[in-house]
Order: C-alpha cells, then structure tokens, then sequence
C-alpha cells in the first residue's frame, strides 16, 4: 500500500501528519519513508534517521560540437522546452529548460550533438526509527525537482507500507509524488486559502485517478467552509488535529505528537485502520483501475 | 532599420507589453518606410523568452524596445545582435517617440528575473 500525503497550500502539516502516521503505524507494519519534498525536506527533523547511502541523480545536457553543427535548427524545433536555440550563427543550450530527453541528439543529422551529466541532486537513504527512510536534496538553483522523485520511488520496497511526503502545490513535482498511490491524505486547513489550494489538489489526485481523504489541520480555525466543500464533493473527512499550543510546541522543538501523546498514537493507528477497511473510496471503481503505473509522467 | 516593440495589441495606438517573452504580439516596425507587421504570440509552456528571441531574429531586427527581458530571452537577443531597449511605457507610438528622443535606456544585461518579473 502507497499512501502520498499531500496538500495544495504549504505549511499544512504535510510531514506533521506523515511522520507521526510512519511512527505509529511502525511497530507492526513494514513501513518505508519517502520525503519527496525534495525542495526543502523536512522529514528528517521528526524521524532522525542514520543516514547509510547517497546517491547522486542526473540530467543528461546536450553539448553541440559548434565545428560539425550545419545550424539546420532541427535540434531546435524539436524541443518541446525551447531548451535549445539556432539563433543566426550561434547554437545556445539553456540548461535549466533542458529536461535531458536526449531529442536534440537523436535529431541531429551531422552527429554534432553529445550528451554531458549534470548533477541536479542526492538521495540519501538510511534507517530510521528501525524503518526505511530516504528523501531527496535538490540542489541549489535546479529547478527540476521531479527526477529526483522519480528516484526515490524507484527504491520502493513493493512488500512494504509506503508513505510519502509529497512536495507542496499542484505542479509536477506533487503529480510525481501522487501519481501511482493508493491514496492521498490532502491536508488542509480551515481557511478560504486552504480550501483554495484545497480545491486544486483535490482536481490533481482525482485527474490521476488516486482516491482521496482529506486531514483538517488547526481545526478551530476560520471557518467550516472546507468541511462543507468535502460534503459536497463526497471526500472523506477521516481526521481533525485541533489548534493546539502544545501540539504546537511539541512540533516546533521537533517532537513527535506519536511520541509524546499516546492519544494521538491511537488516532493515528485507527486512522490507518479505516483507511484500510475501505471507508475511504472516493471514486468509482473505473477511474481507480486507470491509476497510472509509478515511473509514468514526465515534465518538471 | 527595423525595429521589434513588444504590444498588446497590432497597431501602433496599442500600449506596450512590459513582458517581453511572454509578449500579446510583436510589431516590426520601420519607421523610415512606415511597413508595420504585427505577429501574435503563441509562447509555450516553457522557455517562451528564448522563443520569443528566435521570433526577432527570424524577423531581422536589431533594436528591441520593451518593458524588461529575463536573462533567457537576453541571451537569446545578444546572440541575434539585437540591441535592447527597456523601460517602454504608454502605447507603441509613445515607446517609439520616447526611443528616438533617447529617453529609453539600454540594457546591458537582463533587466528582470524571467517570467515577466
């Protein structure tokens, strides 16, 4: 089972949830950890693995051999990205356009084009809290997050329970991260801009065909606007986290609710219980069927 | 000479677009014969100043009058020997008048972050 916590808007308590989710559910699952918030990983902080390994990840650039190049600009029409350019005599590569599909080199009639690795990050993977965990690290300046994604779900362990933290928004790295789970947990909170980004990641998992539940976080807050969407479009409410100051604390010194109060370990386990017992089904039956495979997808 | 002034609109009343790559349309425009040739813009989903660049030098201008260029589309009008000049504002007309006034500075490098920034 591959459960992605997502959210639209950030800071709703993504890893709050898929932190205290994995410590819970840890003592009689096989669980494995993805942070696959590879912009700004945090999961780290909460589960305080060892790391073991570190993984370089790659985009291949092309790289024009201005003496054999004809400037016939077929490498330029070719790219989807606008990532290389003829313009007059000159042949311009525009790396971080590059989303290294090897195109340009398979187009060019003369040869000129070769193709050069390029580091855009690292995964690191080790053990935490006796389980699998692994996150990616983005280097500074990449924009393309979703190779690194990619990466770390090729590391998935199929016997395992798989949780993921998921990058905030709704762009490609979020589709990376959501696209082949069994479910979503969308967090959110009770306000108009939560119920805004709310709305847009509802749209993504349902377009990718993954059922969805959603997690209100700081419950008490705002208003009851995101509970009635959820009764309207049908999506499961299948947990509340109240505004708390001593949740608050606890997060903020990098404490695990699951750790602390007991109550919240109970939650977290019924949580995963009816989860399970198909409570949460979302969607028809036809769409779950089309869930795409995990290395499908492409884009930033 | 030939000049590229990015608009919203075809004709020279329309006002400026800032965005140089992500631009309404592109007038070229020569202001000893009068020709005026108006192209909309289609840009993708990526890398729209790069493409917007290769649209001034398949159109033989030098000088480029606009709001600002990001750093792809600058490279891009540096290697098509295009001259680049930022900081046009009012209608198409006005940007022109301004520019032959010498009133609109020269950029020496991007003058905004890309996507219109």
């Amino acid at each position: 089972m591959k459960i992605t916590v997502a959210s639209g808007k950030g800071g709703t308590g993504k890893t709050t949830v898929a932190t205290n989710l994995a410590l819970a559910l840890a003592d009689d699952h096989p669980v494995q950890f993805l942070d696959c918030d590879v912009e700004e990983p945090n999961a780290h902080i909460f589960l305080k693995p060892q790391i073991g390994q570190r993984k370089s990840v790659e985009k291949l650039l092309p790289k024009v051999d201005e003496h054999l190049c004809t400037r016939c600009g077929n490498c330029a029409e070719a790219c989807e990205f606008n990532a290389i350019a003829v313009i007059g005599k000159k042949v311009l590569v525009y790396n971080d356009l590059c989303h290294g599909c090897g195109l340009c080199k398979l187009v060019c009639p003369v040869g000129a084009i070769s193709e050069i690795p390029h580091e855009l990050g690292v995964i690191e993977s080790g053990t935490a809290r006796g389980f699998p965990f692994s996150h990616g690290l983005l280097n500074i300046g990449e924009a393309m997050a979703t190779p690194l994604i990619h990466e770390l779900k090729a590391g998935i362990d199929p016997e395992a329970l798989i949780i993921l933290d998921a990058p905030p928004g709704t762009g490609c790295p979020t589709i990376a991260a959501i696209q082949g789970a069994d479910l979503a947990l969308l967090v959110t909170e009770p306000t108009p801009f939560g119920l805004h980004d709310l709305r847009a990641a509802v749209g993504v998992a349902r377009s990718l065909g993954v059922p969805i539940g959603v997690i209100i976080n700081r419950d008490g807050i705002g208003d009851d606007r995101v509970e009635r969407y959820c009764e309207e479009e049908g999506i499961p409410i299948v947990l509340k986290i109240p505004f708390d100051r001593e949740i608050a604390q606890f997060y903020s010194r990098g404490v695990s609710l699951v750790d602390v109060l007991p109550e919240w370990r109970e939650r977290f386990i019924s949580l995963y219980g009816m989860l399970t017992a198909g409570l949460v089904s979302d969607i028809p039956g036809e769409r779950r069927a089309q869930n795409a495979p995990l290395q499908e997808g492409g884009g930033k | 000479m030939r000049l590229c002034i990015t608009a919203k609109g075809p004709s020279l009343g329309d006002d400026i677009d800032l965005s140089f790559g992500r631009a309404a349309y592109f007038l070229f425009h020569d202001p000893k014969t009068g020709e005026l040739h108006a192209i909309p813009n289609s840009p993708g989903a990526h890398g729209a100043g790069v493409q917007a660049a290769r649209i001034v030098a398949e159109n033989g201008a030098k000088t480029v009058i606009t709001g600002s260029v990001g750093p792809n589309a600058y490279r891009g009008l540096v290697a098509a020997g295009a001259e680049i000049y930022v900081g046009a504002e009012g209608t198409v007309a006005d940007a022109i008048a301004a520019y032959k006034e010498g009133k609109l500075p020269r950029a020496d490098g991007p003058s905004g972050r890309g996507h219109g920034r």
